[in-house]
């Protein structure tokens, strides 16, 4: 199973892990089925160090699935960056995971946006699987 | 009496592709029980396996978080709505353990590795494990050069790179991944360049960071084999520490001079560096590289002996440098071989071990700052300009350069007199009747402490020379060879 990720939401996931640089960013993914068509970019709303954490709220997590279900599309997965690390899921990251959701996480390395990568959680819970990312 | 609860999009799989369902319960605990009893796949995603729900699963009574009700003793009403509402998190930090499948070889690289591929100690299965390795190299200099040059050209699949230093000319001689154009470049651009060179199917992980207790662990979390190529006792011990904490093989090398040392440390049983040095030397007893040089070949040596280890303990063939101390001497071309036990008293790998976190390694091998403060108070200083000025102005200052001859030889200030540090207790008399004294050596260190010796036999006015001839070639005159 592969991602739909067009360019230009790459670039705008990359403008918005840059401008968040050294915090972590995150953001919504909606569309449909494996092809994401608009990346909504969230605050991070986490209370313990933001330069290694992000928190989406659950009234923004609300928010998505709204945003999502008033055009008929669905809440396919969600973005956060990774500031100064791989671009590959951390034991946090494990441990809050939801299954079926896309997560895509984006490295950036001293302020400039590197590597793109998304996952899927295992059944189950024990780790990531890497999905292929496709324009 | 039944609610409605609203299910988020990750959890409708697991309740049959529904995003409402109809669920009795008098109470929130109540009513998630019956939904996970009707839909038990649901289970694992919002309890733990205590039994708890989990953490980051928010449960609303229409608008209301149940944190700020009853939590899950809420009691519902008809016509309530309750919605499960993921709290979406996560982070950057040690990363998930990947279940390693044996990657297939493309053409390219079965003709790149055709010379390992038809040895059986290697073969297809041993080139494989080459290429799902994970090897962490601290440090791009001396050592690091060839073992990042060789374990790339080898076919690792995967190489991290922590430095943070910029090449420099008095790098050259020995660092061979670096080339006269990469002078002023960052060590790891320049790293990165040569290993994309010399094979481009590697992934090199740079991280541009000074290692730290508060940063090792993470760093090295993600990699199955640690190399130590640093230059320093902090931080060799605290690669160690880390190594047994984590349970990760340390590839050890060190260079001086003439002379190597090699060993694998912190395996499963085997000793780590600290069964043989529970302790660091004194601050100051043994020179560093910079201090007292080292032959250009000699990390090539060791550094490749240092590979050739991680390649047989990522392959598993031979027997490794586990439980062996190899000392090499170039100046007598031999190599000679300590036995070495784990000891079950080791404060860290041992039996009972008291080392059970990262500790504060400047302060362990007494070179922090704060060990400092105790000392006496620092010596008398003047700075190059005060000292070009006093010779223009023709003063009768005695410039005494405490290097060694071979230094004198490369490069001095003028009108200086050579008194190498360690014979000055010894030829004092020549300087009997000397005023204003200013001692100078290659950067401050060695002539601090000849001022203290000269002060405490007389020479009360004696004062240091602030950064050596380092700073007089870099303020007052550029012309001279920088060493």
């Amino acid at each position: 199973m592969t991602l739909e990720l067009s360019e230009p939401i790459r670039e705008a996931i990359r403008r918005h892990g840059q401008a968040a640089y050294p915090h972590e960013c995150c953001g919504a993914l909606i569309g449909r089925g494996a092809r994401v068509t608009e990346a909504v970019t969230l605050p991070n709303t986490t209370d313990e160090e933001p330069r290694r954490r992000f928190l989406v709220s659950a009234a923004d997590y609300r928010l998505a699935e709204r945003l999502a279900a008033e055009s008929d599309r669905e809440l396919v997965g969600f973005y956060h960056s990774h500031p100064d690390h791989p671009a590959r899921p951390s034991q946090h990251d494990l441990a809050h995971a939801w299954p079926f959701f896309a997560y895509v996480i984006l490295s950036v390395r001293r302020g400039e946006p590197a590597e793109l990568t998304a996952w899927r959680l295992r059944d189950d819970r024990s780790t990531f699987d890497a999905v292929p990312v496709v324009a | 009496m039944s609610n409605k609860v609203l299910i988020p999009t990750p959890l409708r799989p697991y309740a049959g592709k529904q995003d409402v369902l109809e669920v009795d319960g008098k109470t929130v605990g109540e009513l998630l029980a019956n939904l996970t009893s009707q839909y038990a796949d649901l289970r694992k995603h919002l309890y733990t396996e205590e039994g708890r729900l989990r953490g980051f699963v928010n449960v609303y009574v229409n608008d209301d978080d149940i944190r700020y009700l009853d939590r899950e003793q809420t009691l519902l009403k008809p016509g309530d709505t309750i919605s499960i509402v993921p709290s979406v998190a996560g982070g950057a930090g040690p990363v998930v353990a990947e279940p390693r499948t044996a990657p297939p070889l493309s053409n390219e690289e079965v003709q790149r590795y055709s010379r390992h591929l038809i040895m059986p100690e290697v073969g297809m299965d041993g080139q494989q494990k080459l290429k799902a390795a994970r090897v962490l190299c601290i440090g791009a200099g001396g050592l690091g050069s060839p073992v990042a040059m060789y374990l790339a050209a080898a076919g690792v699949g995967t190489l991290g790179m922590i430095d943070f230093d910029v090449v420099d000319f008095s790098n050259l001689q020995r660092q061979i991944i670096h080339g006269t154009p990469d002078v002023g470049r960052l060590k790891l651009q320049s790293a990165n360049d040569r290993i994309q060179a010399i094979n481009p199917n590697v992934q090199v992980e740079c991280y541009e960071t000074a290692l730290s207790s508060q940063n090792a662990l993470e760093l090295f979390e993600p990699y199955d084999i640690i190399v130590d190529g640093t230059d320093n006792f902090p931080t060799r011990y605290l690669v160690n520490d880390a190594c047994v904490l984590l349970g990760k093989p340390n590839v050890y090398g060190s260079i001086f001079r003439f002379e190597g040392q090699a060993s694998v440390f912190a395996t499963k049983d085997g000793p780590c560096y600290r069964c043989l040095y529970p302790e660091p030397p004194p601050p100051g007893l043994v020179p560093s590289c910079a201090e007292g040089g080292v032959l250009g070949v000699l990390p090539g040596i060791v550094g490749t002996i240092q590979a050739t280890e991680a390649i047989k303990l990522i392959i598993g063939v031979g027997e490794p440098l586990i439980g062996r101390f190899l000392i090499f001497d170039a100046l007598r071309m031999r190599f000679r071989e300590l036995r070495l036990r784990r000891d079950p008293e080791c404060p860290v790998c041992g039996d009972r071990p008291t080392v059970r976190e990262l500790i504060n390694y400047e302060q362990f091998c007494g070179v922090a700052p704060e060990a400092q403060t105790s000392a006496p108070a620092t010596v008398e200083e003047t700075t190059v300009e005060e000292l070009k000025r006093r010779f223009d102005a023709g003063d009768d200052t005695f410039l005494l350069d405490v290097r060694e001859p071979q230094e004198y030889q490369i490069c001095t200030i003028p009108r200086s007199t050579l008194i190498p540090l360690g014979d000055l207790p010894s030829r004092l008399s020549e300087l009997e009747g000397r005023r204003n004294i200013v001692v100078h050596c290659k950067s401050g260190v060695r002539s601090a402490k000849a001022v203290k010796l000269l002060r405490e036999a007389g020479f009360v006015d004696a004062v240091n020379l602030q950064g050596g001839i380092l700073d007089w070639i870099d303020r007052i005159d550029p012309s001279l060879p920088k060493y």
